[in-house]
């Protein structure tokens, strides 16, 4: 697309972001965490459900960043994880060495119902258990996949936006 | 006034210059964010966000990797103790900061050195593939970014018969003409492009890729946590803006405080603020328009960014 | 003591060290020899500042130590400013050998030469006529070979280092013998002063032709471009303190007689000479880097770079020829200063590179960059000297690299606007390669400090390495120093510099670069106030960490497994290795570097879908050495072979060459007379 039809889409669209109301009863995190929060999204084992449910609550229409949250490369740079999917054999030591390189204070978020509870996958031979299983959750989305809504809800309870 | 105020005021406006700096850094940061979001479509974190990330990543906690040495924690404080040393001696509010008589342009160019060597060193520290990655593509970047940016120093020292910062300024506040000469515009030229591939801004760097394999900058700090990663992203924030603070004051000087007194000084500040914030917002509009070039066709945009500069130089000999 | 009796008893301490060296046993013979020569370094030093700060020669003759032509030894200024330089390389040197002898350097032959090295490299520039001068070359050339080949017994690539540099150094001496000899035949004398005060009578193509053959005589011992091959092949196969002396020190001498040529003798010559010597300088730093940053062994690394910096050096002086050329004393004795400033920070940081070099191979027994790592936890002081001298070859302030580096550039950036075409062409280039080159050399040197010691070891020598003993340490430590001091208060040095200077280009005035601790350019615009930016960076640096550690809120660090997204096992085959830290590089610059690159996959015997092993080997060798070199050897190969059939064993056609060429003799004097 040349420069010129970008800049003629951009100017058409202006903000497709819509508002949203703060849910009261989102869990809440440490308090050094409150109105900056960075997360490293580990896919323990999904089927890209939820992955598509956290692209979207980053994209314009849903915009979790406004609420101080963002998605980084590094767990190092990071203040927690987002794990989606059930924690299947080959990724249960890769997640419990992403959490162990994050530093203090940490939460983990686990995102759909595989990461809360296995769910459809609960008893396949290639997974060890849910998040919770293998790494202590501090915070759980339920939902297969859950709303981009829900997940912002849960972001904005530990970044109080 | 006497000598005593000269310097008094003096020392007054490289305080502000740093503070403006280290402060202006992280809102520079978060403004072009900001534009970023808005041409997106989205809202965006507030423009104040990197203050909030920088505070937050002091109270986390510091980690080493268990292969580091001393070079690990020291990077990141050589870094912003560079770059605020620099922004104390370069004439951004004021043509008479502190150590004004010693701020050539060359010794800012190698201070800034200093601060990217460390932090290639640092990345190397931990001994994982990444860090070598990212300080490998890092000092190359350095390197073929060297001869455009020597050149445009020789071509900008011209009028003013010396490389010393603050005369450069003054002279060009002299003759206001002399920046439309098309030495000073092509050595201008130059200059942006090597300030985009020394901070590494798009199209030479992607400051938030996700992807290890496209990184450079990011791959060397990629071990780096808490207060430690707090000073880099000030550091690297700090670099961006004086080196568009730098470049303002090139293009257009006006504003800058010429006379010692606090006032002037004031104006200055607030003039500097107005010009980086107008050159940041150029900049990211023109991110949003830009994908990243493949790391190997680098050698042809500084290429091209010296022939710019050479021809900077050039054509004053024969303008002349 | 007059300094001429302080420049004979030195003499004398030093040819004592090396007899002493070969008679004493082998187990104090090393150390003996070394205090000894740290002896007569000390007394020449001192007649080398007594030169330079009373301004007046010293002048030594005497009839009966050379048959026919005698000795004759005049310590000008700027003879005496590199009888200190290699004075300040010579000491740590010597010292570090002390620690380093098991490596060769305690064999009789070993220890007799280096102390008559060492005092030959200081006699060289106080030789005062063409004979004095030739024999010390040779005596040099001889001694230094001979080091060269100390461990020959044992490598094959040390033996040919040898026959390279034993070719390449003898041909330089030649040429240089013609170019004094061509002087000498004009002059009707063989002194120095005698040959300047007629070299200016010579036709323009016979001091052209002078100066050519001087320029290819001691460019070749400075290592410069095109002949600069036998450097990184002898330097990496000496023992490290002899290469350091080697390139700190014989290679300023290769300078040294540039200038004394060009300068001193033939007092300034035409344009084009110099921009002949910028040209051959550029080449150099822009070669010398590029290699410097492509190569895997430790060693050759520094000898490559060593052409680098030699090239920097060229660059000024091939300016400061241009400036004096085109009438502008005041620069170009600012261009002179630079060179020389530049020469004596490479003496410092490039004796420090090596003697380091030399700890590390000594306890690891290795200079492959590719099987070292992790060596700053297990030898900490030698790790941090070398990252010392490392930042110092990188210019980066406030050590002393930064200053030469400034200087140039302000000799550059002043003269941009001479009048003349072609220098006004040359100067952006020169500054264009000048910054390729410092890019470079940071890429160089950012690979041999961090692959080299940081990270994790590569092989089972770099893990099982400890730290070296205090005497190594101590001389590194010593060469680390003076960057330092040089770097911060570089004026302690600039007066002797600038004395070094009047005495070449007599036509200018007193320069008085140094303002307290500041250094300005007068005439000209330029201020550097190096010790208030050290004191400003020391500043800022313990106020931000006394900052950091109030911020944190948690105490010290936990020390955590390094990030490999989350692999079970991190290896140390896993990091970046010399190789791959240089490949950018080499990808950007392979019209030039050509590496040649080998892949082997062998597959498992029993399906070729699976792999057994991949071996992949990349090499670069020297451009000029493969393209210039080896053809011209070739050639002279292929005419041996086909000169051979001329001698068949057969006495008959041997009699009937003699009698063939008498007959042609005695036609051809027929036919003349």
């Amino acid at each position: 697309m040349s420069a010129q039809n970008l800049w003629r889409s951009l100017w058409r669209v202006r903000r497709v972001t819509e508002a949203l109301a703060p849910d009261a009863d989102a869990t809440a995190g440490p308090e050094e965490l409150i109105g900056s929060l960075q997360l490293r999204h580990v896919d323990a084992g999904s089927c890209n459900g939820c992955e598509l449910e956290i692209a979207s609550a980053f994209g314009p229409v849903y915009d979790a960043e406004r609420f101080g949250a963002r998605l980084v490369a590094s767990p190092r740079h990071a203040d927690g994880l987002l794990v989606t999917g059930p924690v299947t054999r080959n990724m249960a030591v890769p997640l419990v060495k992403t959490l162990e390189a994050t530093p203090h204070p940490r939460i983990v978020i686990a995102v759909g119902d595989c990461a809360c509870d296995c769910g459809v996958f609960r008893g396949g031979y290639g997974v060890v258990g849910s998040v919770g299983d293998v790494v202590p959750v501090d915070a759980s989305i339920p939902g297969c996949p859950p709303d981009p809504t829900a997940i912002i809800d849960a972001l904005r309870g530990i970044t109080r936006r | 006034m006497n000598a005593g105020s000269h310097t008094v005021v003096a020392v007054i406006a490289s305080c502000s210059q740093v503070v403006a700096v280290a402060v202006g850094g992280l809102v520079l940061i978060g403004l072009m964010r900001k534009v970023r979001a808005h041409l997106e479509g989205r809202v965006g974190a507030p423009i104040l966000q990197p203050m909030f990330d920088v505070r937050k990543l002091f109270r986390k906690e510091r980690l080493r990797p268990d292969q580091a040495t001393w070079i690990f924690p020291l990077a990141p404080v050589v870094l912003v103790a560079t770059v605020a040393v620099a922004a104390a001696i370069t004439p951004l509010v004021t043509t008479g900061p502190a150590l004004s008589t010693g701020s050539d342009f060359f010794a800012l160019v190698y201070l800034l050195l200093v601060g990217s060597t460390l932090l290639a060193l640092a990345g190397m520290d931990a001994g994982t593939a990444f860090g070598g990655m990212g300080s490998s593509r890092a000092v190359t970047i350095g390197a073929l970014a060297e001869p455009a940016l020597l050149v445009t120093i020789l071509a900008l020292s011209a009028t003013a018969h010396s490389s010393n910062l603050p005369a450069i300024v003054r002279a060009t506040l002299a003759d206001p003409g002399s920046v439309a000469t098309p030495q000073r515009l092509f050595a201008l030229g130059a200059l942006l492009v090597v300030i985009v591939a020394e901070s590494g801004r798009l199209p030479v760097d992607n400051p938030a890729t996700h992807l290890e394999l496209t990184m450079v900058h990011e791959a060397m700090i990629l071990e780096y946590a808490g207060p430690d990663l707090a000073f880099v992203t000030v550091g690297e924030a700090m670099r961006l803006t004086l080196l568009l603070g730098v470049f303002v004051n090139l293009v257009a000087p006006w504003g800058i405080a010429t006379t010692t007194n606090v006032a002037a000084v004031a104006v200055g500040l607030v003039t500097l603020v107005a010009k980086v914030a107008v050159v940041g917002l150029a900049l990211a509009v023109f991110e949003v328009f830009t994908a990243k070039l493949r790391l190997f066709r680098l050698p042809e945009l500084l290429a091209g960014a010296f022939v710019l500069a050479l021809l900077g130089v050039v054509s004053g000999l024969v303008v002349k | 003591m007059t300094a001429a009796s302080l420049v004979v008893s030195g003499a004398v301490l030093g040819l004592t060290a090396g007899v002493g060296g070969a008679t004493l046993p082998r187990r104090s013979r090393v150390a003996v020899g070394a205090v000894l020569v740290w002896g007569a370094c000390a007394l020449e030093a001192v007649a080398a500042i007594h030169v330079l700060v009373s301004g007046h020669r010293v002048v030594l003759h005497s009839a009966e130590l050379l048959p026919f032509t005698g000795v004759n030894l005049v310590l000008t200024p700027l003879g005496a400013f590199f009888v200190l330089l290699v004075a300040m390389v010579a000491v740590p040197a010597t010292l570090h050998g002390i620690g380093y002898a098991h490596h060769g350097l305690d064999s009789r032959m070993a220890a007799f030469a280096v102390p008559i090295f060492v005092t030959v490299l200081l006699l060289v520039p106080a030789a005062g006529s063409v004979a004095t001068f030739m024999v010390l070359w040779e005596l040099m050339a001889l001694t230094s070979l001979s080091l060269v080949l100390v461990d020959h017994g044992r490598r094959e690539a040390t033996r040919s280092a040898g026959t390279w540099y034993a070719v390449i150094t003898h041909i330089g001496a030649a040429a240089i013998l013609t170019a004094f000899l061509i002087l000498a035949a004009h002059s009707g004398g063989q002194s120095f002063a005698a040959l300047r005060l007629h070299a200016r009578h010579l036709a323009p193509v016979v001091r052209a032709l002078v100066f050519v053959l001087a320029l290819v005589g001691f460019g070749s011992k400075a290592g410069v471009v095109p002949f600069h091959v036998w450097l990184p092949k002898a330097h990496p196969e000496a023992p490290s303190p002899v290469s350091a002396l080697m390139s700190g020190a014989m290679v300023a001498l290769g300078v040294y007689g540039i200038i004394l040529v060009g300068d001193v003798i033939l007092g300034g010559g035409s344009l084009w000479w110099w921009l002949v010597v910028l040209a051959l300088g550029a080449v150099s730093a822009l070669f010398g880097s590029l290699h410097a940053a492509s190569s895997t062994d430790m060693k050759r690394l520094l000898a490559y770079s060593t052409t680098d910096n030699v090239g920097l050096a060229l660059i000024g002086l091939g300016a400061s020829g241009l400036f004096d050329a085109t009438r502008h004393p005041q620069l170009a004795a600012l261009g002179l200063v630079a060179a020389l400033v530049l020469l004596l920070n490479h003496a410092a940081f490039k004796g420090a590179l090596f003697l380091s070099a030399g700890s590390v191979q000594s306890a690891t027994g290795t200079r492959d960059l590719d099987q070292l790592g992790g060596l700053l936890r297990r030898m900490p002081q030698t790790g941090a000297l070398f990252l010392g001298a490392a930042a110092a070859i990188c210019a980066l302030p406030p050590l002393n690299g930064f200053i030469g580096e400034w200087l140039l550039f302000q000799s550059l950036l002043h003269g941009a606007d001479i009048g003349n075409t072609a220098g006004e062409i040359a100067i952006p280039l020169a500054v264009a390669a000048m910054a390729l080159t410092a890019g470079l050399t940071v890429v160089a040197f950012v690979k041999a400090a961090g692959i080299g010691f940081l990270g994790r070891p590569r092989s089972e020598g770099a893990d099982a390495a400890v730290e070296v003993p205090g005497t190594m340490r101590l001389a590194v430590g010593l060469l680390v120093g003076v960057c330092v001091v040089l770097g911060v208060v570089p004026t302690l040095v600039l007066p002797a510099v600038e004395r070094a200077v009047r005495a070449v280009l007599p036509r200018v005035a007193p320069l008085s670069l140094a303002h307290g601790v500041d250094l300005q350019l007068v005439g000209l615009r330029g201020v550097l106030e190096p010790a208030a930016l050290a004191a400003a960076m020391a500043g800022a640096l313990f106020g931000l960490g006394a900052l950091r550690r109030a911020l944190a809120r948690r105490p010290a660090p936990r020390v955590a497994e390094a990030w490999g997204c989350g692999r079970q096992l991190q290896t140390a085959r896993m990091q970046y290795t010399a190789t791959s830290f240089a490949e950018p590089v080499q990808r950007v610059f392979d019209d030039v570097l050509r590496p040649v690159q080998d892949l082997d996959v062998s597959h498992v015997a029993e399906s070729r879908y699976f792999i057994e092993a991949v071996t992949f080997h990349n090499a670069v060798d020297d451009g000029i050495e493969r393209g210039l070199y080896r053809p011209v050897i070739g050639a002279v190969r292929r005419w041996g072979q086909v000169a051979r059939q001329l001698q068949p064993g057969s006495v008959h056609r041997y009699l009937a060459y003699g009698l063939g060429a008498l007959v042609i003799v005695l036609t051809a004097l027929t036919v003349i007379r």
